[in-house]
């Protein structure tokens, strides 16, 4: 209600509490105090830590380059919270305005912000994820213990999965000179995000860095000793590998079972919200008193076709913690949209690996720069004739030019020459990904203006 | 009246502040008159185009018709393949990639950091040398001898030979200036002569340094069989004399400008003198205000594009002018203000893109050397001077003198 004074009564006096010590959580709480909060602000937290950096868990720390308890994120500026960390949230009572903790204790809050991300899925069989020498990868904690035992300088390592995570800490195994394995149950590492021809490249990268590399099979049972330490891992292809270091990486769970019966539109693919970040109840209507930011937030997405997107992306999770502190403390007219562009990047295998938009959403790939022969190269993603996803292999200083043909949903295939012109000419070819994803078909929407501070949207109606 | 714009940034005359003329010019994001160049002044635009892959750096691209007088030579005529600061990918790509390896991360992540001790070394040696504090030329005594003295140290040539270095690279710079009323002919033939020359001197560098190895980068670079293989005498050539050339004229420039802009405002120098640290955002700031390279004249168009709903023609040759860019007040709020204290500076000072300052980690470092250790050294300097004499050069702009006076050299 604009001009009844309550925004302000919030800025000055409100509770604001933060469910998650996280990246997402922490750049929120500065952005709020950025913006003239002064009430109080609790962050709570299911890790006893100070929030920390991710990105490091999987390629430094592994290598033994930096030490996992000095992760801890750089503060853009204080925030004065009263941190209640090492406790998870247990349930959300949305009519009384109150935060349960594990430990019984409950936060009242004016407005809160969830960004309690995901986990690591576990390996489905329990005793068999008990096994010593079994690891996931996602907290600081767990790169800790994974880093002493390769310091240990086991006899082969196992990695469950090739996507990113997998394919970095494979990379950073090799980098170590252990022996590596890795199984994927697609016909390539980082299928499912690139695709396979994009997917090939990264495997003849795995193949030639020494990964004793399986697609198209899965792991079927883990095997311990008589100690109970892990030994071996049974193939579906009826194949063993012995490996006393197993890393189960096939992907991440939403925290989201803390707000089962809540009536919080929450579930397995996240917390619903909307392009500011308010989150949906069960019922479909939006909150005005309850934000979601992070991998945890699913929202639509105006540049692909209103979909919502859960992005595990640490620029994304940056992104929705500056867009829901400044929605949480704006008249609704001045709020703002989430609409960035998704960015992501990956390192491994000494590739620097950069991608913008949603390669996932495309069904067609074209080189456009650079060459996959010698895996520099630019490939860009068509869906229904637009640009819609763009990723680079050790050519990421090309990718604003890329975001910029997707923010305006240019055609595809880009019709122009470029400086990069090989023999073979640009054609698109099939992306050949695995479970292609069917977008809506709704308005397309193009990004204009030239200032990033002042995009307006045109819509266009589909055809 | 829109023709003599660009003729009065190139005139001489207004060297001292280009500024009034470049806010002129961003009334016309894109300027274009029969003949000339298409020109881009405006932030946003010029990063867009850094970052487009349907713009060339190779001048073999220009079409004929677009062949103006401040093109370059043609490099048909050159006696030396160009270096990849003219070529496109991949051959950019893999020379600079080759060049890097002894240079920067990932291979070589010590190289700039291990200069520090020697930077200091040289820096000081400079200030202890200046002799009568009342009237001390800063171009000529410091801000010159000491990027060359790196290079050198850095590449590995003798210091007994960097006269003449001096002499060919003033040849090479002043060919980059885009001065209307020279003769293009003329001016090519001088630049190719110095190149020839300074190509004649480097060989026998190569050829004693292959038999010789050392860790400086000229041998690092003539005896390298990395996955891209061995460049060929001619192309490390080219990638030597654009290293020297590049390596210096701009420092040259980067540390007289902050100079002067340090005299101008005495509350930063001392702020400056006090927290050595300083120079650091104070650097960052001073390659915005001041950019020693004022603009980007040898970029051509692969394609028709539209930028601002003016298209640009395949072949063009466009003006990228980083400068203006960098004095953008839709990007940069109160732009004309020196404040190093600004914390959203993301300045084209040094471009965007595949073409970014190949030395930028090393321009940096020697600015801030050389800055903090004036500042701490001279005391009470003054300006004698103000505006000092400039060079003719319009895109690698800077004073040709900096007369300044001080009351003595501290320890």
């Amino acid at each position: 209600m604009p001009g009844d004074g309550s925004l302000e009564r919030l800025r000055r006096e409100g509770r604001i509490v933060v469910v998650g010590a996280s990246l997402a959580g922490l750049r929120a709480a500065e952005a709020l105090r950025a913006k003239g909060f002064e009430g109080s602000l609790t962050m709570i937290g299911d890790e006893p830590h100070e929030p920390y950096d991710r990105p490091p868990l999987s390629k430094q720390v592994l290598l033994g380059r930096a030490a996992a308890d000095r992760t801890a994120l750089p503060r853009l500026r204080p925030v004065d919270a009263t941190w209640r960390l090492g406790v998870p949230a247990s349930g959300l009572d949305m009519a009384a305005r109150r935060v349960r903790l594990a430990d019984g204790d409950e936060v009242p809050y004016d407005r809160l912000l969830i960004a309690t991300g995901v986990r690591a899925r576990p390996w489905p069989h329990e005793a068999e994820a008990e096994l010593d020498g079994v690891f996931v990868l996602r907290t600081r904690d767990d790169s800790a213990a994974l880093a002493r035992r390769l310091d240990a300088g086991p006899k082969r390592v196992l990695v469950i999965g090739a996507g990113f995570t997998g394919s970095e800490i494979a990379s950073a195994c090799r980098e170590r000179g252990l022996p590596v394995t890795v199984a994927e149950r697609g016909s390539a590492p980082l299928v499912g995000a690139l695709g396979g021809v994009v997917g090939s490249v990264a495997a003849e990268l795995q193949r030639e860095h020494g990964v004793d590399l399986r697609c198209g099979v899965m792991v079927t049972a883990l095997e311990g000793d008589t100690s109970g330490r892990v030994r071996a891992a049974h193939l579906s292809d009826g194949s063993t590998v012995e490996a006393d270091v197993v890393i189960v990486s096939l992907g991440a769970t939403r925290n989201t079972e803390w707000l089962a019966g809540s009536g919080l539109g929450a579930g397995p693919r996240g917390i619903a919200c909307d392009a500011g970040c308010r989150a949906f109840d069960i019922r479909g209507i939006v909150t005005d008193d309850i934000y979601a930011a992070g991998d945890v937030a699913r929202s639509p997405h105006a540049l692909f076709g209103y979909q919502f997107l859960s992005l595990e992306h640490w620029g994304n999770a940056v992104s929705q913690a500056r867009i829901a502190a400044h929605n949480m403390l704006s008249e609704s007219t001045d709020r703002l949209p989430h609409m960035e562009v998704p960015a992501f990047w990956s390192a491994q295998f000494g590739v620097n690996i950069k991608s913008v938009g949603a390669p996932s959403l495309g069904t067609e790939i074209l080189i456009s720069q650079g060459s996959l022969q010698e895996r520099r190269f630019v490939g860009v993603y068509g869906y229904q004739g637009r640009v819609i996803g763009a990723v680079a292999f050790d050519h990421a200083r090309w990718l604003p030019f890329y975001r910029e043909l997707i923010e305006t949903t240019a055609s595809f295939p880009p019709p122009f020459d470029n400086v990069d012109r090989r023999p073979g000419g640009q054609r698109p070819i099939d992306a050949d990904f695995p479970d292609p994803s069917v977008p809506t078909h709704g308005p397309t929407v193009t990004l204009s203006g030239y200032s990033p501070a002042d995009r307006r949207m045109t819509f266009t109606p589909a055809h | 009246m829109t023709q003599s714009l660009l003729h009065q940034i190139l005139d001489h005359a207004n060297r001292a502040n280009p500024y009034p003329l470049y806010e002129e010019l961003r009334k016309t994001p894109v300027h274009h008159v029969d003949g000339g160049p298409y020109v881009v002044s405006t932030y946003y635009e010029i990063r867009s185009l850094l970052h487009d892959p349907r713009i060339s750096s190779d001048v073999r691209n220009l079409a004929s018709t677009a062949r103006d007088p401040l093109a370059g030579p043609a490099q048909e005529e050159s006696a030396l393949p160009p270096s990849f600061l003219r070529l496109d990918p991949p051959e950019h790509d893999r020379l600079r990639r080759m060049t890097n390896r002894p240079f920067g991360p990932p291979h070589s992540p010590r190289r700039i950091d291990g200069m520090r001790g020697e930077l200091h070394d040289i820096v000081s040696g400079l200030i202890d040398d200046i002799g009568d504090p009342d009237r001390i030329d800063l171009v000529d005594q410091f801000s010159y001898p000491f990027p060359v003295t790196v290079i050198c140290r850095l590449l590995g040539v003798p210091r007994e030979d960097e006269a003449r270095f001096h002499t060919w690279a003033d040849t090479l710079a002043a060919s980059l200036d885009p001065d209307p009323d020279a003769d293009p002919a003329e001016r090519g033939k001088g630049a190719n002569e110095a190149r020839m020359q300074l190509g004649m001197y480097l060989a026998g560098l190569i050829e004693e340094r292959r038999k010789n190895p050392g860790d400086d980068m000229l041998s690092r670079l003539a005896t390298a069989q990395g996955e891209d293989g061995a460049m060929t005498t001619m192309e490390l050539l080219s990638t030597a004399a654009l290293l020297l050339i590049a390596g210096h004229e701009t420092t040259v420039n980067l540390i007289t400008n902050g100079m002067l802009t340090l005299l101008r405002h005495p509350d930063v120098l001392q702020r400056l003198r006090e927290d050595p640290g300083f120079a650091v955002p104070l650097v960052e700031e001073l390659l915005r205000f001041e950019p020693p390279v004022q603009l980007v004249p040898q970029r051509t168009t692969l394609a028709d594009i539209e930028v601002r709903g003016v298209t640009i023609p395949k072949g063009a040759s466009l003006w990228l002018v980083l400068a203006s860019g960098n004095r953008d007040p839709q990007r940069f709020e109160d732009p004309d203000r020196f404040d190093p204290d600004r914390r959203d500076i993301q300045h084209l000072g040094l471009g965007s893109g595949i073409h970014s300052c190949f030395g930028a980690p090393l321009a940096r470092l020697e600015a801030q050397f050389a800055l903090s250790e004036l500042a701490r050294r001279l005391e009470n300097p003054r300006l004698l001077e103000d505006p000092p004499p400039y060079r003719q050069n319009a895109v690698l702009r800077g004073p040709r003198h900096l007369p300044i006076s001080c009351d003595g050299i501290r320890p």
